[in-house]
């Protein structure tokens, strides 16, 4: 049983954005010198059409202020990338991290909310957030990080861990629900959640009424950022009703390629791998072996 | 839960996840955000500690104020017999540290200050090769750290006001000379300080120190959270001895060894690198970083076997309190006839406005 929205088929890989942005979990002076790579918006393309030329079509990326110039240039080749579609990440955290230091928490929320609205108004007034507020300043923010997107295919619109994760541990639970509803009445996409605790977020998805939701969350060999243990991300995945979506798989390089893949590749149920890589040569030989090793199904 | 700010927000979210924890309330003045988790989680909050405290059956609080409230917060909470955990810096004036580690002691009670690097397993392992000896004698050490925090001159929070503790020196230099404390042991003097503004009008925005040791060994202290190059804090330490030297950051732990040392077999001559996916423990929950977690589940299991002498306990984090007090005086005595400089270090300028 499925219902309409679960139609959305997403891609088997699916290409990732930290190695455009300096995010690497194992070395600060690798993420400095892609950071300096990618400052230049050509050698970003240039790595998001070698992936086109093998086959990746979805590109997977945080809301980070850059993606708008990557955006533009998605809306000004729409022929030369008929089938293009992104998947944003929202938000890209640091962004509100550093204002919170900076302005506080509730001067930060002012600066990102449109100025003109009458929630804005409320809180410049100094009103006590009701009930309903949260969920109106929920979808007020996340319409401000899709403004980027305008114009282009977003099939499947995540949240990102750093965020899922902190209202799963404070048990703000309804904020799922509003984004889930968000996503889908105003964009016609699927949510989608990204986390580093999955067992726990099923849980609170299911109360929520969120059925097969799309999950996105470590899954490696390793067992690197699964908490709960691999083994019960291994139990989770056979028996749960979700669509994950495996990320870091090759642990930040700690696992060599064809035994990261290979691991990920048994897990059932498992309907995309999430990647970043800088190099034809490496786009290359990730994509052929997630096609390699990946169970044969009916397309 | 005392104080719900950006640090306190992601402790209750770690706390409120732990198996073996109830969190029973929480209290903070901002109306907004109280009213939102009460209404949306069901949390119990106050908007007065004392009334929490006076109301409530608790066992434990955690403390995420504003630096300059940890002192009476947490004397109110030791005096009700509670376990606390308290956010860095812990106090601002080493007296009050000293009056705390006492009561605390006294009392029985499990006390820790959210130092969290000290979680981090790639600067663990440093801790553990310094301390093993297979560095040889250690000659110096430096710490740094920078971020993204102050990029133009505004701001309003506390964090940009100097009597509510805050600026570079308790936001960043303190994880600093901390790691420096649990790497490289606590220095004895201080001296060369320099506290400038880049941005703010009423803080500093960069620090610089060299530190001094009773024997010899020297110590530079460079931070400024000035620095939009970096995406996020980024915090690293280096320690050299006479048979090698070792780099470490939240990421990797690098080790070069002129000789093998019986102490530490496992590490080769020349280099030897050590990542965060190899030298991360597990947590049950994780928000923005293992530590984060691994701190909050020490403090709980502190709490359960009555350890008063682990990692991070006030008298710990009070040693980290007296170098930033050397700093906030603008140097120290220097420490022997070994160290460098002058055996009463100079008040520069900035150390007039500032210190």
């Amino acid at each position: 049983m499925t219902t309409p929205f679960n139609g959305i088929q997403m891609d088997r890989v699916l290409f990732g954005d930290n190695q455009f942005f300096g995010v690497n979990h194992m070395s600060e002076e690798k993420a400095r010198a892609q950071q300096m790579r990618f400052q230049d918006l050509g050698a970003i393309i240039d790595v998001l059409d070698a992936a086109y030329q093998e086959g990746i079509r979805t590109f997977m990326c945080t809301t980070h202020d850059r993606v708008e110039q990557i955006c533009d240039h998605f809306r000004a080749n729409r022929e030369k990338y008929p089938d293009y579609r992104f998947y944003p990440c929202m938000p890209y955290a640091h962004k509100y991290a550093n204002a919170v230091t900076e302005y506080g928490m509730i001067d930060t929320l002012r600066k990102f909310l449109p100025d003109d609205g009458a929630l804005g108004a409320m809180l410049k007034g100094g009103v006590a957030l009701a009930n309903k507020d949260v969920d109106a300043i929920l979808r007020l923010l996340i319409d401000a990080e899709m403004k980027m997107f305008h114009g282009l295919s977003t099939p499947v619109i995540f949240i990102q861990n750093v965020i899922t994760d902190l209202l799963l541990g404070l048990g703000m639970n309804v904020c799922f629900r509003t984004f889930h509803d968000h996503v889908r009445e105003k964009y016609g996409a699927e949510p989608g959640f990204i986390t580093m605790n999955t067992p726990k977020l099923l849980d609170v998805l299911e109360a929520q009424g969120i059925e097969n939701p799309i999950v996105c969350s470590n899954i490696n060999k390793i067992g690197f950022r699964m908490c709960g243990g691999i083994e019960a991300y291994e139990r989770m995945i056979a028996t749960r009703r979700f669509r994950p979506v495996a990320m870091s798989v090759l642990a930040s390089g700690a696992i060599s390629p064809r035994e990261a893949i290979d691991y990920v590749c048994r897990q059932p149920k498992i309907e995309s791998i999430v990647f970043g890589a800088s190099s034809r040569g490496n786009i290359r030989q990730t994509k052929a072996l997630i096609d390699e090793l990946s169970p044969r199904v009916a397309a | 839960m005392i104080g719900l700010g950006k640090m306190g927000l992601s402790h209750h979210a770690i706390v409120n996840a732990h198996p073996e924890v109830k969190v029973v309330a929480a209290c903070d003045t901002s109306g907004y955000l109280t009213d939102v988790l009460s209404k949306h989680t069901g949390l119990k909050c106050h908007a007065d500690m004392e009334r929490m405290l006076a109301e409530e059956e608790l066992d434990a609080v955690v403390v995420s104020t504003p630096s300059k409230l940890h002192a009476p917060m947490v004397t109110a909470a030791l005096e009700r017999g509670l376990h606390v955990f308290c956010e860095k810096p812990f106090v601002l004036d080493a007296k009050d540290g000293e009056r705390l580690v006492r009561l605390a002691e006294e009392k029985g009670l499990v006390n820790q200050v959210g130092y969290h690097y000290r979680f981090v397993g790639a600067f663990q392992e440093a801790a553990r090769i310094v301390r093993s000896g297979a560095l040889g004698t250690v000659h110096h050490v430096r710490a740094e750290a920078y971020g993204p925090v102050v990029l133009r001159p505004k701001g309003g929070t506390w964090r940009t006001a100097r009597t509510e503790g805050g600026g570079a020196l308790y936001d960043y230099a303190c994880h600093a000379l901390d790691l420096v404390n649990f790497i490289a042991g606590k220095p004895e003097g201080v001296t060369g300080v320099v506290r400038n503004s880049v941005f703010s009008r009423d803080v500093e925005d960069e620090i610089y120190c060299t530190l001094l040791y009773g024997n010899g060994a020297s110590g530079q202290l460079s931070v400024n959270w000035s620095d939009e190059s970096f995406r996020k804090m980024s915090t690293k330490i280096s320690v050299w001895g006479t048979n090698g030297r070792i780099t470490a950051d939240r990421q990797e732990c690098q080790v070069y060894l002129r000789e093998p040392h019986a102490a530490l077999p496992e590490v080769d001559t020349g280099w030897t690198v050590r990542y965060t996916t190899d030298l991360t423990q597990e947590v049950w929950f994780y928000l923005r970083g293992e530590e984060y977690s691994a701190q909050i589940d020490y403090f709980v299991q502190s709490i359960k076997a009555r350890r008063l002498d682990g990692e991070n306990t006030f008298r710990s984090a009070l040693q980290t309190d007296q170098v930033l007090g050397m700093i906030v005086a603008g140097g120290s005595a220097a420490p022997g006839p070994a160290a460098a400089g002058p055996a009463t270090a100079p008040r520069g300028v900035l150390a007039r406005l500032f210190g």
